[in-house]
């Protein structure tokens, strides 16, 4: 692949420009699609100079001059036509082959690598780390090959990274995966791409990419929720379960569901005309069923998801007690 | 109308509104076309504009969607719920109701007869039908409007469209009524193409809007039966559960995908085609030279219809499908970029030595040239497969396709319009009126649709109601674009009502052009040609 090498380094001055324009390149993926692109960029360039451009020289050059102006009666020329076929097939080709090789290279799952569990679901991402650790965010150690393994819940959703330059349709019914090897520390968006209703757009989390002294100490930090109170492992549930995606807890402003700001023990009016109060089993039933007592003025059905089976009796009663508090 | 002071006309020679109605007419059922068509754009360009005006800032500062009235809203929808609604229409009106029918039934249905030489389509009747077919289809799609209304996406992606609350169905029986339009009015096409050309007038003297709109008319009745059958089976999911999409019943919700761009790739080419068709006809007549490469860009149009029903895979590089499928879709997609390379030169070719004239339809051609060089090129670089993965679902592929179907279709109908408009009403519109259209539109489509190639590639995905911070400014930007586009428009609005109310009579052939359609009376007769036309050259002889 000497060729490759050769305009990779040619190329190296125009994807700094292009650089300005792309997010960080957080990996060596990233690196390659930046050199191929910035190569189409300037082919587009070249391409639409010379047909924008000879546009407008011929439009200048040949305007009409009177109405009775004689025009050249050109029907063809075979020896030009095959030119402007075949140039452009070519270049196609190229980019097609060069296309190929680093397409091989993301859709290539490295052996050995740290294996991650994420789960869209409407509308946050939840990661499993195989010590059984839980979060909303994907906390992965620098320098490592990494392979996330996507599932849905319910629609399809779409894990991308900007700054690798990656992307994954995450599908109902069947696992699909990504790989990458961050070389940069920091914080990266990651976005849902994948048209999947109310709060797509807010379906954002973070990718942290921490040295591997940092990733070890996260990892166990995260697996000792034994210890702390109820309260606050009833708010790293409500985290890691993305409840406050749809559910502010700060103040009574709404996101999709109701505020749970100030909310405990008041009363409750239900959609279909009955009254309660917000309390205990209201709070449970609404996590397990949430399509029994629809708040008044909410969406019927509700959008959100029924968390029967996946929440212990021991996680539902740290989440009560977290609500609680919130009053 | 207005009507014409001598001699009778297909405007004057029926009186009354019905007989409009029930006229099978080829140039009347044309116009009808052209005023269902234009009032659908209307709505769909309003939907478009709130799209933007939502996008101006990030929505901290509260949403233009709390404006919209409350008999148009369901009870409970958040601002996010109507945004993704208008998103929704704005897509399925633009594509189903303005783009895919646009060219051929309304251009399409007035000159194609006009320019083979013919007195009307081969199956009249049938014609009418058509538009029948489509306004029934069309009063069901708007009528969801009222309903719960549908949040899909013009793409109706499974399984949400299988879970989403609103008018699913009813919106995808529309689409299904309206493909069964587009079967019709391309069939009808073929058959007039093959069995009515004048005496003299060979498929190789056909001018190339002929060819155009005869490619495309192969690609409707191919590939709308696979629409048709795709979103019945939707249908058919959300209503009897049948398991062929929905996950939970072990069915496979990419099968879907497949399914629909199977159909809708070659629709993009229903609807860049018949416009690619007029650029040859506005570039002829107003550089008065012959076309350069005609029996290239005959064949190109062929080549283009022929490849487009094999690169719909393009579409899934992310989806899951396997790697060889997307080395092959990519491989593919390259291919349909060499026939249109073709074309873009032999455009190009024409202008060389010609007597150019600078009207508006003139400009609308280069504009198109100018706005189609940068949707192609664009398009090659989504069709590689490593740097798809990057762009797929951002802004890039939103501002890549309005390059190609707005700076491209819609740019040509513009141009279309004022090319073709003494012959269709028999009236001069302003020149100065048709041209100051164009420097808004063309100036304000670059300014809206720019900035949303860089948002793409700095990851802005599409079909967000919000945004991060970082993004504001190329936003506004994008949306101050969305308003010059739209002062555009009203200018193109005031120049055709006023020509059409206080117009001069137009001469049979004002822009010295050969097709056959300025042989006709302006506006032409009941049945086109006062004798029957025979041909003797190619269309485009400029000597």
């Amino acid at each position: 692949m000497n060729w490759l090498i050769v305009m990779n380094k040619l190329l190296l001055a125009k994807s700094a420009v292009a650089g300005t324009f792309m997010p960080v390149q957080a990996t060596e993926i990233s690196k390659q699609v930046d050199n191929l692109y910035g190569f189409l960029v300037v082919v587009s360039f070249v391409s639409c100079a010379i047909l924008i451009g000879g546009m407008i020289y011929f439009a200048v050059k040949y305007k009409r001059k009177t109405q009775n102006d004689k025009t050249a009666y050109i029907t063809h020329d075979t020896r030009l036509e095959v030119l402007w076929s075949v140039i452009p097939l070519i270049v196609f080709l190229l980019v097609f082959a060069w296309g190929w090789i680093i397409y091989h290279d993301m859709r290539t799952m490295p052996t050995n690598a740290l294996e991650i569990q994420v789960t869209g679901k409407q509308w946050a991402w939840s990661v499993d780390y195989k010590n059984g650790v839980k979060a909303s965010e994907v906390v992965v150690p620098v320098n490592r090959d990494v392979k996330l393994i996507l599932a849905s819940d319910d629609v399809i959703h779409s894990f991308y990274v900007p700054s690798f330059r990656i992307k994954q349709d995450a599908v109902p019914g069947r696992y699909t995966a990504l790989w990458f090897r961050a070389e940069k520390l920091g914080e990266f968006h990651v976005f849902c791409t994948e048209y999947c209703g109310t709060s797509h757009s807010r379906m954002l989390t973070k990718l942290r990419v921490v040295s591997q002294a940092d990733f070890d100490k996260w990892l166990t930090e995260e697996s000792d929720v034994s210890g702390l109170p109820l309260a606050q492992r009833g708010a790293k549930i409500f985290q890691t379960r993305a409840c406050a995606s749809c559910h502010s807890v700060d103040s009574p402003v709404v996101k999709v569901g109701p505020s749970l700001k100030a909310r405990w023990g008041t009363p409750l009016n239900v959609e279909d005309g009955t009254t309660g109060v917000f309390d205990e089993n209201y709070v449970r039933e609404s996590v397990m069923l949430p399509q029994q007592k629809i708040a008044k003025g909410f969406p019927k059905p509700s959008p959100m998801p029924s968390f029967q089976g996946q929440l212990s009796e021991a996680e539902m009663i740290a989440l009560i007690e977290y609500i609680k508090g919130l009053n | 109308m207005g009507h014409v002071s001598t001699g009778k006309s297909y405007i004057n020679e029926e009186p009354g509104l019905k007989s409009w109605f029930t006229s099978l007419d080829h140039k009347r059922i044309a116009i009808l076309y052209f005023v269902a068509v234009m009032t659908f754009f209307l709505i769909g360009g309003i939907m478009a504009l709130l799209l933007r005006l939502e996008l101006f800032s990030p929505n901290t500062a509260g949403s233009v969607m709390e404006h919209i009235p409350n008999f148009l809203r369901k009870a409970g929808d958040t601002p996010a719920d109507l945004y993704n609604q208008v998103m929704t229409y704005h897509g399925a009106m633009m594509v189903f109701m303005v783009i895919v029918p646009g060219i051929p039934a309304i251009f399409g249905n007035f000159f194609l007869p006009l320019q083979i030489g013919a007195k009307d389509v081969a199956f009249p009747r049938l014609n009418l039908l058509s538009w029948y077919v489509f306004m029934a289809g069309a009063a069901l799609a708007v009528s969801t409007f009222f309903f719960s209304k549908i949040d899909t996406g013009w793409t109706f992606y499974t399984p949400y469209s299988i879970r989403s609350g609103t008018s699913v169905v009813m919106m995808v029986v529309a689409a299904f009524i309206m493909g069964m339009s587009s079967i019709l009015t391309g069939l009808n096409f073929i058959v007039t193409v093959h069995k009515l050309r004048a005496p003299g007038m060979t498929m190789w003297r056909m001018p190339l809007f002929c060819w155009a709109i005869y490619s495309t008319a192969i690609i409707q009745v191919l590939a709308t039966p696979i629409l048709a059958i795709t979103l019945l089976l939707l249908a058919m999911e959300r209503t009897f559960g049948v398991g062929i999409f929905d996950p939970k019943l072990g069915g496979d919700p990419v099968l879907f995908q497949h399914f629909f761009w199977f159909y809708s790739h070659p629709a993009v080419y229903i609807m860049i085609l018949p416009a690619m068709g007029i650029i040859s006809e506005l570039i002829t007549t107003y550089s008065k030279k012959t076309i350069f490469g005609y029996t290239a860009i005959a064949y190109s149009s062929i080549g283009i219809a022929a490849v487009s029903f094999f690169v719909w895979g393009h579409h899934l590089f992310v989806s899951g499908q396997s790697e060889v499928a997307g080395i092959v879709f990519s491989f593919l997609t390259m291919l349909v970029g060499v026939p249109t390379a073709i074309k873009m030169f032999n455009w190009l070719a024409t202008l060389y030595k010609g007597s150019i004239e600078f009207r508006a339809p003139l400009l609308y051609a280069l504009g198109f040239l100018f706005l189609f060089a940068i949707g192609g090129m664009t398009g090659v670089i989504l069709a590689v497969t490593a740097v798809d993965v990057h762009f797929h679902d951002t802004y890039f592929v939103v501002a890549h396709f309005h390059y190609v179907m707005v700076g491209g279709t819609l740019m040509a109908i513009m141009g279309g319009l004022f090319h073709w408009f003494p012959k269709i009403f028999g009236k001069m519109h302003s020149e100065t009126g048709a041209i100051m259209s164009w420097v808004f539109i063309f100036i304000g489509f670059n300014v809206t649709f720019f900035p949303q190639f860089i948002l793409g590639a700095k990851g802005m995905p599409r079909r967000y109601f919000d945004y991060i911070p970082e993004y504001e400014q190329l936003n506004k930007i994008s949306t101050v674009g969305s308003w010059l586009i739209a002062t555009g428009f009203i200018i193109a609005l005031i120049t055709v009502i006023k020509g059409l109310t206080s117009g001069a009579k137009a001469p049979k052939n004002p822009w010295g052009s050969k097709t056959l359609e300025w042989h006709a009376e302006s506006p032409p007769i009941m049945h086109n040609f006062e004798q029957d036309p025979i041909v003797t050259a190619g269309p485009y002889e400029y000597k």
